[in-house]
């Protein structure tokens, strides 16, 4: 299956088709043309890199449904301090405010469940379109 | 991306993780482990010494193979996290479940 990432100074977007095989070849693909210098490169090899692959397994798994016919759409835009990426599903979303804490003594032992909690503590922002299908996710220099 | 199964000589299995362990690949890594555990290995060692990240359904998986294996009487310990990987689990409470060691050597010498 391929990916074609489309590319220009201040911006990238690509289709993942939905596959859970394929998010990490997607996260290499968009994080090895984040600009040098626009973020660390261990935040880039870390914070971006886990944080879109958590993005893109849940739009893919509860989003689209493993469905391989439907695609996860990512956008990014790139600052001059900044990036932007934005993964939008086209399923029903979800209500973000009905994550447990997964912290608590009797959730640590949960499987499934940290996906929301990781991604808050990799990047400065996260925010979330009205739907629940979509979310935005901000990583800052510095 | 690969994992790496290699027994020692006091039968430790120490899994050996490059790349990324993610979403797309999690089920290789419990297979291969769960396959060790049925063929009678009891005590694992999982090295992310070679490890550039981990998303959730990677941390999902380590939870329920330390599950299986301690209910066959055996132990999961984990060893060379990188900086980010330890906070990650700090920030999880995860590294109050496993024996984090800074090497994968470190473990071995404490089974």
């Amino acid at each position: 299956m391929s990916l074609r990432l489309d590319v220009t100074p201040n911006s990238m977007r690509l289709d993942v088709p939905s596959d859970l095989g394929i998010v990490g070849d997607a996260v290499e693909l968009v994080a090895s043309h984040v600009p040098p210098g626009t973020l660390s490169p261990r935040r880039i090899s870390f914070n971006l890199r886990t944080a879109l692959a958590e993005a893109l397994g849940n739009a893919i798994k509860y989003g689209t449904g493993e469905d391989p016919g439907r695609v996860v759409q990512v956008q990014v835009e790139l600052g001059r301090d900044f990036v932007r990426i934005y993964v939008v599903d086209d399923g029903r979303g979800f209500d973000t405010n009905r994550v447990p804490d997964p912290t608590l003594p009797h959730n640590v032992e949960r499987e499934f469940g940290r996906g929301l909690f990781v991604i808050r503590h990799l990047v400065d922002d996260v925010a979330f379109n009205e739907k629940g299908n979509g979310i935005c996710l901000t990583l800052r220099a510095g | 991306m690969r994992f790496t199964l290699k027994k020692d000589k006091s039968g430790v299995v120490v899994v050996g993780v490059e790349g990324q362990l993610i979403v797309g690949n999690r089920q290789e890594l419990k297979q291969k482990v769960l396959d060790a555990l049925e063929e009678g290995s009891r005590k694992f060692i999982i090295d992310f010494s070679k490890t550039g990240y981990i998303d959730s359904s990677g941390l999902g998986v380590l939870v329920s193979l330390s599950k299986k294996i301690r209910e066959q009487g055996g132990e999961l310990r984990l060893a060379g996290l990188n900086a980010d990987l330890q906070t990650l689990f700090e920030l999880t409470k995860l590294d109050t479940l496993f024996a984090i060691t800074r090497t994968a050597e470190e473990a071995l010498a404490a089974f």
